[in-house]
């Protein structure tokens, strides 16, 4: 009864923590823009399996996507076995699941291989952060404090899945020195029996009891680290795959109100029809974090830092400043510095700095190519290159800035419908010598 | 397109060339060699010449959502005013803003890209290429951003390329994995920002590790860097840079 008791205390603290956390969050969410709407369920799913539950993009880089989607599995499965130890640590039951037999063997069983797995794949992971210096783990962004971040995460990961394999040999000890039938079937830790033998069944009683605690401790731990962490990607990836953009990575969102606008210019007749100045001037384009849609903020929130698209980004890969992971960092930093001050003050809050300059410079905006490796490579649909351009598109349409050559394209195209300073009336010289009748 | 709806025809499509393959030097070879394949193919078609503006696109890349409005907007009148239906285009920017982008406000289109066509055209057999143009010849191909990530047009032009050689070889990044000549975003009309190296030497240098006879290309904006990047390594004169369509001229003996 004891143990229940300060179980459900545990729990409850885990919980109110949690709760305070992610309230924060959704209210910063509350000042991010609306983006499309969240239709086509039946594709959204199609995605999800795919590409969060197969972990189809991961595999893009074969070898380590293969370890990272065993941890990715291996996390699915012992889930089922940590809700039951709660349901276990609120009603004083042991084990409540088995009742469903065999498949409760498959799922312990599974739990237990996957244990050893992960284990393995955080430490080769642990080792190319530490020793090997992966070039992608590298950067600009890449701060003393990302690191700790990215090791902390993985021990404990690693602490988790050997307290996870000590409890489960711990279970299969116990119940043998008692004489009864082991509930669920443990491959790997049935093997490992030997590290208790000669311990006392009380002895084995207290291992069990404190892997046990340790488990659930640091699975309460976890979850409430996870949030002011990079591998807050645990909990945001699977959504953030179910709400990809899912239109062709070529196609640009249109700015309808600007299209209002045009109209007006191109029809003027239409100008006596709609009243103007019936809708609040909105800002083009993005220049701070109230600025932004709350896919950006998602995708921000999910991104795990892990770097593979700046590794494929073309002018990050030729020197350039510019660096996708970096301006994902960026919004969830500014979001943390500006988010409190919204919520307190209200949208109008200003504190001197904005996203665009303070974190993120012209240098690099300008750097893009617009080529969508990076959203192509992002194993979780994160989509960099639309953000990219809405903050040109606050530079050039706010700020009327743009590099020389690009304010000559520009006047080129609004004079002689070309790029380049050729008169229209040249459109057909290169069929000239054609011996082909175009008209 | 004005003097054809003058005499009351009607072309099945609108070949848009688009500025560079109007007043590109290189490019307008091409914007030729498509227009030699049509007339083969008697493919009814017609272009708008004088007409034709600049689709927007790199004014939309480089953040001035008024002006390739302006200039949408404007060809959408255009369009309807001759009641275009099927576009055929050559620039993959062109496509993937037709396609894409244009039905946003309001023009939407069949359109088709010209390697798409071309395929098609193959495997209906309509085109009938002399293998032994290009039988032993090394072909890389660079994937264009704006045909294959942006639309997944990967497997159309190795089609046609085999169909041209037995010697098609892959660079080591390539369809959805390749890397950009460079030039996409706006960034062919100005100078790259502050780096140690060139994207376009980049890809250059990763094509001639194939160790190709021709860099084969479906972009003209590509077209343009990778001819640079040749220019830069002094191998202009050995290996040559043409698009899918010069070579399939090449190989019908047009």
């Amino acid at each position: 009864m004891a143990k229940q008791l300060i179980f459900a205390l545990t729990l409850l603290v885990t919980i109110g923590v949690f709760a305070f956390t992610i309230n924060r969050i959704i209210s910063y969410f509350r000042f991010t823009k609306a983006n499309f709407p969240i239709g086509d369920l039946g594709k959204r799913f199609g995605v999800m399996i795919n590409v969060a539950f197969c972990q189809t993009k991961i595999f893009r880089k074969p070898i380590i996507g293969f370890l990272h989607a065993l941890v990715f599995w291996g996390f699915c499965v012992i889930l089922i076995g940590s809700i039951e130890m709660i349901i276990d640590g609120l009603f004083g039951t042991d084990k409540v699941l088995k009742s469903l037999g065999v498949v409760y063997d498959i799922i312990m069983a599974s739990g237990d291989i996957f244990a050893v797995l992960v284990t393995i794949s955080i430490i080769v992971f642990l080792i190319r952060r530490i020793f090997l210096h992966v070039r992608r783990f590298e950067g600009i962004e890449m701060k003393p404090i990302s690191h700790i971040d990215a090791n902390v995460a993985l021990t404990l990961i690693l602490l988790l899945m050997l307290s996870l394999t000590g409890m489960n040999i711990a279970t299969i000890d116990y119940q043998h020195l008692r004489g009864e039938e082991v509930a669920g079937v443990y491959p790997v830790s049935a093997w490992l029996t030997g590290i208790f033998s000669g311990v006392s069944m009380k002895g084995i009683y207290i291992w069990y009891e404190s892997f046990w605690w340790i488990h659930i401790l640091l699975i309460f731990i976890f979850a409430n680290l996870l949030p002011y962490s990079k591998h807050f990607h645990v909990f945001m990836s699977v959504p953030n795959v179910f709400l990809s953009r899912l239109e062709p990575l070529g196609k640009l969102p249109n700015m309808d109100h600007v299209t209002r606008e045009v109209k007006l210019m191109l029809d003027p007749n239409t100008a006596f029809a709609a009243p103007a100045g019936d809708e609040p001037v909105e800002r083009f384009g993005i220049k701070d974090v109230e600025d932004i849609s709350w896919k950006n903020y998602f995708d921000a929130l999910a991104c795990t830092e892990c770097g593979r698209c700046t590794a494929v980004c073309p002018a990050n890969l030729t020197g350039k400043k510019l660096s996708p992971r970096k301006i994902m960092m960026d919004i969830r930093a500014r979001m943390k510095e500006k988010g409190p001050g919204l919520v307190k003050h209200g949208r109008e809050y200003s504190d001197e700095r904005s996203l665009l300059k303070d974190y993120i410079s012209v240098e690099e905006l300008w750097a893009c190519t617009t080529c969508n490796a990076c959203a192509k490579e992002c194993p979780i649909n994160i989509n960099h290159p639309t953000l990219i351009l809405d903050l040109r598109r606050f530079l050039v349409m706010e700020e009327a800035y743009a590099p020389g050559e690009i304010k000559t394209v520009f006047s080129n195209i609004e004079n002689n419908g070309a790029p380049w300073q050729y008169s229209p009336e040249d459109r057909l010289q290169w069929a000239e010598k054609l011996e082909v009748n175009l008209k | 397109m004005a003097n054809l709806v003058a005499r009351g025809e009607k072309p099945e499509y609108l070949f848009w060339v688009g500025c560079a393959g109007a007043f590109d030097d290189r490019y307008r070879k091409v914007s030729r060699a498509f227009t030699k394949i049509l007339s083969h193919l008697d493919v009814s078609f017609a272009v708008l010449g004088k007409e034709e503006s600049c689709t927007g696109d790199p004014a939309r890349r480089a953040g001035n959502e008024m002006l390739y409005q302006m200039q949408a907007l404007q060809n959408i009148e255009l369009f309807t005013s001759y009641g275009i239906q099927k576009i055929l285009t050559i620039c993959p920017h062109c496509y993937n803003i037709f396609k894409n982008e244009y039905p946003d406000l309001g023009g939407t289109y069949e359109v088709i890209n010209y390697l798409v066509f071309l395929d098609q055209a193959m495997q209906d057999g309509k085109l009938k290429v002399d293998p032994s143009i290009f039988q032993d010849a090394r072909v890389t191909y660079h994937d264009p951003c704006y045909l294959g990530r942006s639309n997944n047009i990967y497997d159309e032009p190795r089609k046609i390329l085999r169909q041209l050689t037995r010697n098609v070889i892959e660079m080591e990044r390539h369809k959805s994995f390749a890397l950009c000549c460079g030039a996409g975003g706006g960034q062919y009309f100005k100078e790259a920002e502050k780096g140690e190296k060139e994207i376009y030497m980049e890809r250059t240098e990763e094509a001639l590790r194939t160790d190709p006879e021709i860099i084969a290309t479906a972009c003209p904006f590509c077209m343009t860097m990778l001819t640079d990047g040749l220019k830069y390594k002094n191998k202009e004169e050995e290996i040559k840079n043409l698009d899918l369509a010069e070579m399939i001229v090449q190989a019908l003996g047009l």
